[in-house]
This record gives structure tokens, C-alpha cells and sequence, in this order.
């Protein structure tokens, strides 16, 4: 890994001492906080680490919806999907402190003896159950983030060759059928169970478009750090970032097709068992946080990503994208946040947060960018004999780009 | 002979072609066009056309859209057949979301596509790029330069030289009207 014979931009070296040192300082600090208030640490972790996950998840998606669809944006960022998704066997050592400290954090683990509903539930949602599915998810997503990491050095040594890749094609289409069904149960363990009262069918994959848009994003910024270098200086184009900046736009858009489907079909069923979710969401302080989201994840980003020129200049894109990573946290916060404060329905939650809800994503974020960039460093950071990214298209004009 | 419509080059390589129309806006030419079987984006930059209003037209149509669609349920549920459905408010927003949305969506596209073709003119029948019989190649493998007489600085001898002298070039043929 040190000894690479693959042009490696400096500012990827810049960016991996930084982050290390920021993600090591956060943590360690939510570390000592974790000393006077356990519970609290564990539901500021547990926030975070569902919100980061959702990087490596969204990337092994979009790695696999690349491979099938075809497209120069996905050549060009298929070894960042690919080097976010090779952090999972990482994310699961991150996922410990949740794992050992479920107990502490969901209320489905300590149920109130007279709560019928949780009793019917304990079959799926018992810590033994949960734990078990969790490890099960994540050797999955390692496996297919592993088979297709290493397919991919086999193009980067042979070429593309037929056989390659239809092996590339049948992966990526049995697993996103597997992918999205796994998330869907992935996020009902760690999010929805927090409520365990509580269900939404549209929940997985809200959570699934949420985290396609976050490593859309996240994967934009960094590869505006990096657009000025080698090796990416010959391939970028005008046309590719445009692309980029249209997927960044239709995913938000996807986001908020998916969140006002909830939304819709429970306001107007307006039913005991579902409404609650709302009512601690939409009333008081949360209900101001979220008519942020609405405006600030939604309508002003939409509105600005609605110009051509914003989504084919990368050095406008890149604020855009940030600002809706930024976006991604604060509505996982409007998301998991009034049950994490354990407030279940009730009219009027009180709005909580902690310095550890700010401090952990920062630290586990700055960890998890790490991790991801130095898995990025280990391989040529464009593919190799990739027919996409060849600089004189045969039947183009020199682009300006 | 009547006033030209303009001198076209005909060229066999998209390079020559993009590569002409830079050297003739750097001349100072302005009033041309450039002519490929199939989009190049290079192209439409050397020859630094205006940008479109279709975009801007597409937006009106689509907030129009958005007032249209909104308006009507907010006409129709609250002022003029106020019901009660299931004990809902009369002005259901989130409700009216959805066909508020599709109305934009077809106002947009309706808007985009009259509004193209407002502004190219089209369906034009008669061009007269077509007097020029190699121009039938402009639709298979052939690619085409034409300045236009009505630009400050056409002139029939020293535009022709110029057209001429451009690398690729492979024939300069008079447009007639």
C-alpha cells in the first residue's frame, strides 16, 4: 500500500493525516464523555454510526447499479463505491459499542412487562435475533464489497474481458435485489426498533435513497479536491460532472418522492398506531427542525440545482453536495432523534440535544472518510483498461471540458 | 445571380470542422453555423451561441403549472365545494401535493416543447443550406461550416480564401438564397 506505483493526488495524502487526527480527537472526547454518561454516548453513537454507515451502503448500491447500467460517472467514481464499500469489515469493529451496548439504547430490550405489543414482537426483535442479523448483514455487504474489489484488479491486470464482465453483471443484479432487502431489515433493526411500536414498510427504503444521496455527495466532495490532480485531471469532463450533478438532483428528488409517500399515506389514514411518529415530529421544536429539512434538504437545493450551470461546474457542485451531506445528518437527526430522547408519541417531546449528537458524527464521519481514503489509496484511482474513460473518444471532437 | 446566402466549407473529420469555426469566431465572424450528422459538444462551444430562453420558458411553464394545479383543489375544496372527508381540513395540503406536482411536470414539458420550437422555427420546410447538393452528406459523414452574408465582415473573394485556407477543408460551395 505504501510502495504505490499509481499516481496518488497529494491532496489524498493531505486529506488522510487530517481526518485521522479530527476522527481520533472527536471520538476520544465522546470517549471521556462516555465515562460520566454511558447511555447518553451509546444513543449519540448509535446516531452517528447509522448515519455513516449509510456511505459504504449506498456506495456497494451504486457500485452494483453502475456495473449494470453503464455510464462514464460510474466508471469514473467506481473506485471511490468501490473503496467506500471495502470500509465494512471496518464499520462492523466501529458497530461494537452498538452491539455490546443495544441493551442500553433499545427500549424493546428492557419491554415494560404489560406491553402486549413488544411481547408479540420478541421473536424477531430479541438481542440474540438482532445481534445475529447484524453480523449477517454485514459478512453480506463484505462479500459482495470483496468480490467485486477484487473482479475489479482483475480488470485492472486483463482487460475487460466477456467473461468478466457478465460475472460483473449477474453480481450486481441478484445483489441489489439482496441489497435493498437487507437494508430494509438492517434500518428496521437499528432505527425503527427505537419505536418499537411503530412501522413503516417505506422505511428500508427511505433509508436506502437517504444513503445513495449521502455517498452521492460525499463522493462529489471529495472528488472536487482531487478533479485538479492525477490521475483524475485527464478524465474529468464538462459533460461527466454534469451527470454527477444531475444524479446529486434526481436522488434528492428521489428523497423526498419517498418521505412524502410516508408522510401522505399516514396523515391521511391519521391512525392510533401510526400518527404518534408524527405528532412528536411535526409539533413544537422537532416540528421546526423538520420544516427545515423540508426547506433546506429540499425545496433551496432543488431550486439551485435546477441550473445547468450549478450541476456542470464542479467548483459550484461541490458546496451543494456538502451542504446536502450536511443536510442527510440533521434529517437522520429529525429522524431518529425524538425516540432516541425516548419520547414515543407523545404531543409536545421536548427537543434534546446533547454535545455528544454533534461531537460523535464528526469524529466517526472524520474515522469512516479515513478509512475510505485509504482503502482509495491502494488501488489506481480510476479503472484500468476501462473503455468509458479513454481520453480521445473515436467518434468525438476533443471536449474542452 | 441573386445575393448569396452565404459561403459553406464542407469538411470529413470533426477535428477540421471545430477547429474552422474557432479560427473563423477568432477572425471575428459571427453570424454562421456549423453542421454534424451528430451532436459535438466542442461545437456548440466554438461556435458560442446565445444561451437558450427554452430553459427559463420551461420554468414558467412549470410554476405555472404549480399555481394551476394548486389553485384549482384550493379553489374547488375550500371556496366553492367545501366537504368534509373523513374530518380532514378543508385545505388538505399534503394532499394536494401529488396533482399540484403532475400539473408542473406537464406544464414544464408542454412549455419546453412549444417553447422549442417557438424559437427554432421549426418545422422549416425550406433552408437554403440545401441548394448545395453535398449538403445532403451533413446527415451521414460529412461536416459543414456556413457564414452567412449577413455577417459585418462577409465578403464574397475574402471570405472564400479565408474558408479556403482552412486545414480539412475539403470544398467551399456558394449558398444561393
Amino acid at each position: 500500500m505504501t510502495n504505490a506505483t499509481h499516481p496518488v493526488p497529494p491532496a489524498l495524502e493531505r486529506m488522510l493525516t487530517s481526518t485521522l487526527g479530527l476522527g481520533l480527537a472527536a471520538l476520544a472526547v465522546c470517549g471521556l464523555g462516555a465515562l460520566s454518561s454511558p447511555d447518553q454516548f451509546l444513543r449519540s453513537y448509535l446516531f452517528a454510526f447509522f448515519f455513516w454507515v449509510s456511505v459504504p451502503i449506498g456506495s456497494l448500491g451504486l457500485l452494483m447499479l453502475q456495473h449494470l447500467t453503464g455510464g462514464r460517472w460510474g466508471a469514473l467514481l467506481r473506485r471511490f463505491f468501490e473503496a467506500w464499500s471495502r470500509t465494512l469489515p471496518a464499520a462492523f469493529v466501529l458497530f461494537l459499542p452498538v452491539l455490546l451496548g443495544y441493551a442500553k439504547i433499545y427500549p424493546w430490550a428492557h419491554p415494560p412487562a404489560d406491553d402486549k405489543i413488544i411481547a408479540h414482537k420478541a421473536l424477531y426483535l430479541n438481542g440474540t435475533a438482532w445481534a445475529g442479523r447484524a453480523i449477517f448483514f454485514f459478512a453480506l455487504w463484505s462479500l459482495f464489497a470483496w468480490l467485486f474489489s477484487k473482479w475489479s484488479a482483475e480488470q485492472d491486470r486483463d482487460g475487460l474481458t466477456p467473461g468478466l464482465s457478465s460475472r460483473f453483471q449477474a453480481l450486481a443484479g441478484g445483489g441489489l435485489v439482496t441489497l435493498v432487502l437487507t437494508v430494509t431489515f438492517a434500518s428496521i433493526d437499528w432505527g425503527m426498533s427505537l419505536n418499537p411500536h411503530w412501522f413503516s414498510t417505506i422505511y428500508g427504503v427511505i433509508y436506502l435513497v437517504g444513503a445513495v444521496l449521502a455517498t452521492m455527495a460525499v463522493c462529489i466532495v471529495v472528488l472536487s479536491r482531487m478533479a485538479h490532480e492525477e490521475p483524475f485531471l485527464h478524465v474529468m469532463r464538462k459533460d461527466t460532472v454534469h451527470d454527477l450533478g444531475k444524479l446529486l438532483f434526481a436522488f434528492n428528488m428521489l428523497w423526498a418522492y419517498m418521505n412524502l409517500s410516508q408522510f401522505l399515506i399516514i396523515w391521511s389514514g391519521n391512525l392510533p398506531e401510526e400518527i404518534p411518529y408524527y405528532l412528536a415530529r411535526i409539533n413544537g421544536a422537532w416540528g421546526a427542525l423538520g420544516l427545515f429539512v423540508v426547506l433546506f434538504h429540499f425545496v433551496v437545493p432543488y431550486a439551485i440545482l435546477l441550473s445547468r450551470d450549478v450541476k456542470r461546474t464542479l467548483r459550484l457542485l461541490a458546496p451543494m453536495a456538502a451542504w446536502l451531506l450536511l443536510m442527510r445528518l440533521v434529517d437522520t437527526y429529525w429522524t431518529l432523534g425524538p425516540d432516541l430522547a425516548g419520547h414515543h408519541g407523545s404531543e409536545a417531546a421536548a427537543f434534546h440535544l446533547h454535545w455528544m449528537d454533534v461531537l460523535a458524527p464528526v469524529g466517526l464521519g472524520a474515522l469512516f472518510v479515513h478509512l475510505f481514503l485509504r482503502q482509495l489509496k491502494s488501488r489506481p484511482l480510476v479503472p484500468q483498461h476501462e473503455a468509458e474513460l479513454q481520453t480521445e473518444a473515436a467518434h468525438a471532437a476533443p471536449a474542452h471540458a | 445571380m441573386s445575393a448569396l446566402y452565404g459561403l459553406m466549407a464542407e469538411f470529413h473529420d470533426p477535428k477540421a470542422v471545430v477547429e474552422a469555426t474557432e479560427a473563423a469566431r477568432m477572425a471575428g465572424y459571427r453570424q454562421m453555423d456549423a453542421y454534424s450528422p451528430y451532436p459535438i459538444e466542442a461545437l456548440s462551444e466554438a461556435l458560442a451561441l446565445p444561451k437558450s430562453h427554452v430553459a427559463t420558458i420551461c420554468l414558467g411553464g412549470g410554476i405555472a403549472g404549480l399555481v394551476a394545479g394548486y389553485g384549482l383543489q384550493y379553489w374547488s375544496s375550500v371556496i366553492e365545494y367545501p366537504m368534509n372527508i373523513g374530518g380532514r381540513p378543508f385545505h388538505s395540503w399534503v394532499a394536494f401535493i401529488p396533482p399540484a406536482y403532475e400539473t408542473t411536470i406537464l406544464f414544464a414539458a408542454f412549455s419546453a416543447v412549444l417553447g422549442m420550437l417557438a424559437l427554432n422555427g421549426l418545422p422549416q420546410p425550406y433552408h437554403p443550406v440545401f441548394n448545395v447538393p453535398a449538403f445532403a452528406g451533413a446527415s451521414r459523414d460529412k461536416f459543414f461550416l456556413c457564414i452567412e452574408a449577413g455577417d459585418p465582415l462577409f465578403d464574397a473573394e475574402k471570405t472564400r480564401a479565408f474558408l479556403a485556407s482552412q486545414p480539412g477543408v475539403a470544398d467551399v460551395a456558394e449558398v444561393q438564397p
